[in-house]
């Protein structure tokens, strides 16, 4: 492991639907980054970074959004989150006309746990056990957005930086998907908006992973996650859905 | 969006009534995508020539207006007579004049997106003139009078059988004969006959060369050179960003488009046409038709760089499962969902929210249009032009409202919480779309950030 030097302080930004649907991708994104020795603190008035908002064409509405967040969040030395889309949407869209360069210093320092892990600290090895067959979820905006790993439709060497991490975790048995990279429809207000081709896209995606012996579904977004297994429990499947975090946490 | 008029998830619901079709398109599509992906990842430079092709678009975008200026001048030389039109309309004029003058009462036309933009068929069937789309695919929507669901392969959206009641209706095939080698050869007769005896016949234009002023289709049929050889007149309608600089780029755009378009290395037929033969008339129409508005808007000209390979919409994960129809534009998917609101916003409102933002067009576009981050784009263009309902309106206001204070965000997710613990039924009802089809997520006790005021103490 390179030597990241302890005084450096990292925000944990934990998406709103994440604090309140399922703190347990976020409990286990504080406890894998505090186990690997980082100074981890939660700022305790951030709420949300804005994106639904944007997305859906109102991106003039999230002001407010971006200056709370600035607010908790400039006095880090890196922000981490479990969650690609919503890291993406700083990256690419936070803006302050009051206070442009500390919106910019942010957008440079925010990073999706996954490429904090593999290219910040460059995890080697993790005390970690998840004996059971794991279908892996490229959340399109941390794939092809934050390019996590290689996207199918370009001629380009493969690499996957979730696939590296899952590889550490004992006992884990990923499972081949036909579709590596297909979108599973969630799309944020999409997911209400089309809800015919939205739970279609969920339907198809969760026929891959089912098909292909998955007992558990894994990603770096909780979003895209919770809409499958909305469609799980609706199918009363016995297949769990769990963030990334929470595999390279359990021991 | 226009009264009455259905909107994209209406139209793609109605679509979805039927899982196995949508299983089917599904699936017919993604082969193509696979067979795509086939061909540019056995070209150890292909992610150089999509480069080199979006920079050569690039070229042409910024410099236009000359390059249009040399390819009519060099096509005067070469004997062809070039025509302007503005919009739709005066192109739809040019070709009926054109037609007039010869007294030509039949057209037969090879496939062009462009004639479908301007509606040209009805506008000329109006006039008493007979217009037969001679692309297989395009005479069968045509037949079944529908406009094409997908730019390269009209009538993706029909299955064989269904092609065989049209051709029974309308060709005299047997009835329930539905073998596809029987029904294509019935087509190549009926058509056969329409190439002998149209006088005049339309094409549209891949590339326009300003170099040389001479022009090339790509067809898999060979049905533009039989209709454009066998014609006393060839008129050639084209919109004005098909330019590109020199003979030399095609080898760029040609070895990109099949193989995005549909796996194959290069078109069965890429047709020259250059100069009229003896006895012959070649009409070019370059037809603006709001490009050059749309040239003017910064964050979205790049869409003109688009040279219609179709490669978006195979990928596209919901063109796939809501069909080509539901786009209610000439052009569908996600090319259309960007193309479209250049010409009417609020017609097309609906368009670029039928995106999940994934991204998988822009990796496949080979000319590098940035279609996901112009969907994005035009989805602020058309809330801030006002083209929002008006409950939308209203919750994302509430919403920014809520996620800007830190208690109000606090009371509202520990009481949401309690309510989908106590009241489920309050969430778990017909009026929540997200319902319909999935549970809700279950509400833990405690928040993350509850849990983590707990443990600091």
């Amino acid at each position: 492991m390179p030597d990241i030097p302890l005084s450096l302080r990292i925000g944990l930004f934990v998406p709103c639907y994440v604090d309140q649907f399922y703190p347990g991708a976020a409990i286990a994104t504080y406890q894998l980054l505090t186990k690997l020795g980082m100074d981890v603190t939660y700022p305790e008035n951030q709420t949300c970074c804005g994106q639904p908002m944007a997305n859906s064409g109102f991106e003039h509405l999230t002001d407010g959004c971006n200056s709370l967040f600035i607010d908790q969040f400039s006095e880090f030395d890196y922000i981490v989150s479990p969650s690609g889309s919503c890291v993406l949407h700083v990256k690419e869209h936070l803006k302050d006309k009051k206070q442009p360069e500390l919106a910019t210093g942010i957008r440079k320092k925010v990073y999706e746990l996954v490429e904090f892990l593999v290219d910040i600290i460059g995890v080697q090895k993790l005390d970690a056990s998840f004996p059971h067959k794991v279908g892996l979820h490229q959340s399109c905006h941390g794939q092809r957005g934050l390019m996590l790993s290689q996207m199918s439709e370009l001629a380009a060497p493969f690499y996957s930086k979730p696939l590296q991490l899952l590889k550490l975790v004992k006992g884990l048995e990923l499972v081949e998907l036909s579709r590596e990279d297909e979108c599973c429809g969630f799309g944020g207000t999409f997911c209400v908006a089309e809800e015919a081709v939205s739970v279609k896209m969920g339907k198809d995606r969760l026929k891959d992973h089912l098909s292909h012996g998955a007992t558990f579904i894994t990603g770096s977004d909780m979003s895209c996650l919770m809409h499958m297994e909305g469609i799980l429990k609706r199918d009363g499947s016995e297949v769990r859905v769990l963030h990334i975090a929470e595999i390279l946490n359990a021991e | 969006m226009e009264a009455g008029k259905q909107t994209h998830p209406e139209l793609a619901g109605g679509f979805n009534a039927d899982e196995q079709r949508v299983d089917w398109h599904d699936e017919t599509l993604w082969w193509i995508r696979q067979k795509r992906d086939k061909a540019a990842h056995g070209i150890p430079e292909w992610e150089l020539l999509r480069e080199t092709a979006s920079q050569i678009k690039n070229n042409v975008l910024s410099g236009l207006a000359d390059y249009l200026e040399n390819f009519e001048a060099r096509a005067l030389e070469n004997g062809i007579k070039v025509h302007w039109a503005a919009d739709a309309a005066a192109h739809n004029q040019i070709v009926y004049s054109i037609l007039k003058e010869k007294e030509v009462t039949q057209l037969v036309k090879s496939k062009s997106m462009l004639t479908e933009e301007c509606h040209l068929n009805t506008f000329l069937e109006e006039k008493g003139i007979s217009v037969i789309d001679s692309d297989l695919g395009e005479r069968i929507v045509q037949l079944a009078k529908e406009p094409p669901s997908h730019i390269v392969l009209p009538c993706i959206h029909k299955k064989k059988e269904e092609i065989g009641e049209l051709f029974h209706e309308h060709l005299g095939t047997a009835a329930g004969e539905s073998d596809p080698q029987v029904l294509t050869e019935a087509a190549r007769q009926h058509l056969r006959e329409v190439f002998l005896t149209s006088k005049a016949a339309l094409t549209g234009v891949n590339f326009a060369i300003a170099e040389t002023g001479e022009f090339v289709v790509c067809t898999n049929e060979g049905n533009a050179d039989l209709g454009a050889h066998l014609a006393d007149v060839h008129i050639a309608s084209m919109g004005i960003e098909k330019i590109i600089p020199e003979r030399a780029h095609l080898g760029v755009f040609l070895r990109l488009l099949t193989r995005s378009a549909t796996g194959q290395p290069i078109t069965t037929y890429s047709s020259h046409f250059k100069k009229p033969a003896p006895g012959q008339e070649i009409h070019l129409i370059l037809v603006d038709n709001g490009r050059t508005e749309h040239m003017g808007r910064e964050d979205f000209r790049a869409s003109l760089k688009c040279i219609r390979c179709g490669a978006c919409m195979n990928t596209c994960p919901v063109y796939r499962r809501s069909g080509g129809h539901s786009y209610h534009y000439t052009i569908s998917g996600p090319i259309g969902a960007i193309l479209a609101p250049n010409l009417d916003r609020k017609k097309y409102a609906d368009l670029p929210f039928a995106s999940t933002l994934c991204g998988s067009c822009s990796n496949v576009c080979p000319v590098k249009i940035d279609i996901h981050q112009q969907l994005y784009k035009w989805r602020q263009v058309i809330v801030q032009e006002g083209h929002a309902d008006l409950a939308k309106k209203v919750s994302m206001k509430g919403m920014s409202l809520l996620l800007s204070s830190p208690n109000a965000y606090r009371i509202a997710g520990k009481s949401g919480r309690w309510l989908l613990r106590h009241a489920p039924f309050a969430m778990n009802n017909k009026f929540n779309p997200w319902y319909k089809q999935r549970e809700m997520p279950s509400p833990p006790e405690q928040s993350f950030s509850e849990w983590y005021k707990k443990m600091k103490k």
